[in-house]
């Protein structure tokens, strides 16, 4: 009798837990917790399975179904998944990319996890999650960007890491007249080269005028944006991107660096791995910020990767002890640790990996960027707006003397998109 | 039946009135058979090509239902198509796609000519010619454009040794789209082979000889002996080829991904891009992309559907 009876004091007592969604709840969480992630590759995916498993065997009452789904696949595929029989919970992107599922209503609104205190340390990084003034998920990880570049080259040309435009101008003629290429560059899928119109519009004009531009209220006629395009073609008229650059992907054109054909690469902290597995060692790759252009507040793109409940979600409240859990400080020290993701963790109270790049990474995003932290270009402009502004930007790259004819179909765009 | 002496209510086996199927059985079977199969027809193609003309006059993202979350918008999206620099670029380049990927049908004529002898090992000859029809197109893009690397390609590097500068061939938006059509041609090729070797089997051997007494050779042998019995041949080759032409979509996205800056897209391509890839969230414009290029493939499928339904009615009289 008594045993039946504290089994049904237990089951109320987790039942009224789980409805105020609490911390404490964990234990008497029950039934399937599905999880879609696009951690794919080999790292992330043994990090994804161990917090899974981990989280699996805090509760014995609760199975927990990952599956994973290749991160390239997953960007046109989550739609699917989250129509019919979605899961409860998956992976993907901060800031504009939630858009489309958030006005789908898709994403389930979790601010009160936030307002409750629910999710302690992630006050810095809440911005990146919010939309329309609620919050519709949790990041897991961040990374830093920035120029990557050979020290040793560097040191043998007798060059220092560049703190203004004017030096990193110079510097690259020295590099182009060693018959080496500055930047390593792969625009075939054009994403690379909103990497470097970010950074040369936030130098040139500032973060805020960037995300008017990526807002829709700054025309891509201004003058302004001229001036970043005529920064940018500065370098490219000086030869100092590789050659061919929009046939190779950004792997492709890494090689460029490792055998010392290009100096630098603009690109994330995610390039760092495989550098290292080419077999470059730390005393060969170094890291410096995009140098400074105009005298305005540094802006850095320092995209984030989230978790989201999908609004269809059988079993929320797994589904929101499992966010916990993923962005507690431990956990998170944990999976951004240099043998799991290697990048950035969001809790404030995590500690950072002992490691050259994200310290480096690190001390930049949270010292040094008073202009504030954009996402990317793809993800802070809207879709369509992104997909058609990175065509052209891949154009200009390579045919800079169509830069009118570009900007007026970017504009053509922009009108229509943010109409 | 012989009994007299049943009653008279038990009417004879045979004039017994027939179940309904048993006295529809010629009409109903062939129907019955055909259910499961136009089924699936409608299911997977005729309705979906309706669904594609209503989608086309909404503007929708593909979440969500379509009668809440699109907003219906008539012709517009046809109207924009219209002013569509990128639209206009992709029809161009299916336009280069029809014409071009034709040069399979003489191509493969005149390699399966060149294979039809009898030699030791020629069936050995023959499946290494059709070895690139059997495998995926996605390989054939994946070698084409290790093969048209800048500077490092095989292509390049001959181009070199003979002392030409490298060519980005398919990084540059001139360019491209031949360098992906070249690519497309190979297994094509293969598959207009094929079908011209089992065709050559089928020439009539007296009529070659009779041909010879009258002392025709060469290529007056070709043109009015020989081709004329392989006109079978030659229209499946036509109808196979124009509709591989206009499905091209695994080597673009392969090789260019629709580069550089969208030079290489085909409709299909663009329709892909604009409903269903990482940025495309216009259902209703892709659609309308969509039946533009069904209304282009009409106008072939109606010819083919046409010319054999011709072919039969001549061959019954």
């Amino acid at each position: 009798m008594s045993i039946l009876k504290k089994s049904m004091l237990a089951l109320t007592a987790s039942t009224m837990l789980a409805g105020t969604a609490f911390a404490d709840g964990h234990s008497n969480l029950e039934g399937t917790l599905r999880i879609i992630s696009d951690m794919s590759n080999p790292a992330p995916r043994a990090a994804m399975e161990g917090l899974a498993a981990d989280f699996d065997e805090m509760h014995p009452n609760l199975t927990v179904e990952l599956e994973i789904v290749d991160r390239e696949a997953w960007k046109s595929q989550i739609r699917n998944a989250l129509s019919a029989n979605p899961p409860d919970v998956i992976n993907w992107y901060a800031a504009n990319r939630m858009r489309p599922y958030v006005d789908a209503g898709l994403f389930m609104d979790i601010s009160d996890m936030y307002a409750n205190g629910d999710l302690p340390g992630l006050e810095a990084v809440q911005g990146a999650m919010t939309l329309d003034g609620a919050q519709w998920g949790v990041p897991y990880t961040y990374y830093q960007w920035g120029i990557y570049y050979r020290e040793d080259i560097f040191n043998e040309l007798g060059l220092e890491e560049p703190e203004t435009f004017e030096q990193e101008i110079a510097n690259c003629q020295v590099i182009v007249d060693s018959g080496r290429a500055c930047y390593a560059i792969g625009s075939k899928f054009l994403w690379t080269a909103g990497g470097w119109f970010d950074y040369l519009n936030m130098r040139t004009n500032g973060f805020d005028f960037h995300m008017e531009l990526a807002t829709g209220q700054a025309s891509w006629m201004d003058d302004r944006v001229r001036e970043t395009f005529a920064n940018w073609r500065t370098l490219i008229d000086m030869g100092a991107f590789i050659e061919d650059h929009q046939t190779y992907s950004w792997q492709e054109a890494l090689p460029f660096v490792v055998n010392g054909e290009a100096t630098a690469y603009l690109i994330g902290n995610f390039a760092v791995p495989h550098l290292r597995e080419a077999g470059l060692t730390d005393d060969q790759i170094d890291f410096y910020q995009f140098p400074m252009i105009a005298d305005v507040p540094m802006g850095e793109d320092a995209p984030t990767d989230t978790f989201h409940i999908a609004s269809g979600a059988q079993n929320v409240d797994a589904a929101r002890a499992f966010l916990q859990y993923v962005t507690s400080a431990e956990v998170q020290t944990e999976i951004n640790g240099p043998d799991a993701l290697g990048q950035l963790p969001v809790n404030a109270n995590s500690s950072v990996a002992d490691d050259e790049f994200l310290q480096q990474g690190f001390e930049m995003l949270s010292q040094n960027a008073s202009g504030g932290i954009a996402q990317f270009f793809d993800r802070d402009f809207p879709a369509e707006m992104a997909s058609a502004g990175m065509e052209g930007l891949q154009e200009f790259m390579v045919f800079p003397d169509n830069l009118d004819d570009i900007l007026e179909r970017l504009e053509a765009t922009r009108e229509r998109v943010y109409e | 039946m012989t009994d007299v002496t049943a009653p008279a209510v038990a009417t004879p086996r045979s004039q017994r009135p027939k179940g309904w199927y048993k006295r529809n059985e010629i009409a109903v079977t062939p129907w019955l058979f055909l259910i499961p199969g136009i089924l699936f027809f409608s299911v997977y193609v005729i309705i979906p090509i309706f669904q594609s003309f209503y989608v086309s006059l909404f503007e929708w993202n593909g979440l969500g239902d379509i009668a809440e979350q699109g907003e219906f918008v008539g012709m517009q999206n046809y109207a924009e198509l219209v002013g569509d620099r990128n639209f206009e670029i992709s029809l161009w380049n299916n336009l280069k796609w029809l014409l071009l990927y034709l040069l399979a049908i003489p191509a493969g004529l005149f390699i399966a000519l060149f294979l039809n002898q009898t030699v030791v090992g020629i069936r050995l000859y023959k499946s290494l010619f059709f070895f690139p029809f059997v495998i995926s197109q996605v390989v054939v893009g994946l070698v084409f454009s290790w093969f048209y690397l800048p500077n490092v390609g095989l292509l390049n590097v001959i181009l070199q040794f003979f002392g030409f500068e490298s060519v980005n061939f398919l990084g540059d938006p001139d360019v491209a789209t031949y360098a992906i059509i070249a690519a497309g041609l190979w297994p094509q090729t293969a598959y207009a082979m094929i079908l011209y070797l089992t065709g050559l089997n089928a020439v009539d051997p007296e009529q070659i000889e009779a041909a010879r007494l009258d002392g025709a050779k060469g290529h007056k042998m070709l043109w009015y002996v020989i081709l004329p019995q392989l006109r079978p041949a030659t229209f499946i080759a036509f109808v196979v080829t124009i509709i591989g032409a206009l499905r091209s979509f695994d080597l673009i996205s392969i090789m260019t991904n629709g580069g550089p800056f969208g030079s290489t897209r085909v409709l299909s391509f663009y329709m892909f891009e604009k409903a269903l890839s990482e940025y495309g969230f216009r259902m209703g414009y892709g659609s309308a992309i969509a039946v533009v290029l069904f209304l282009i493939m009409l106008v072939f499928i109606g010819y083919f559907l046409y010319s054999m339904w011709r072919d039969e009615r001549e061959a019954r009289h």
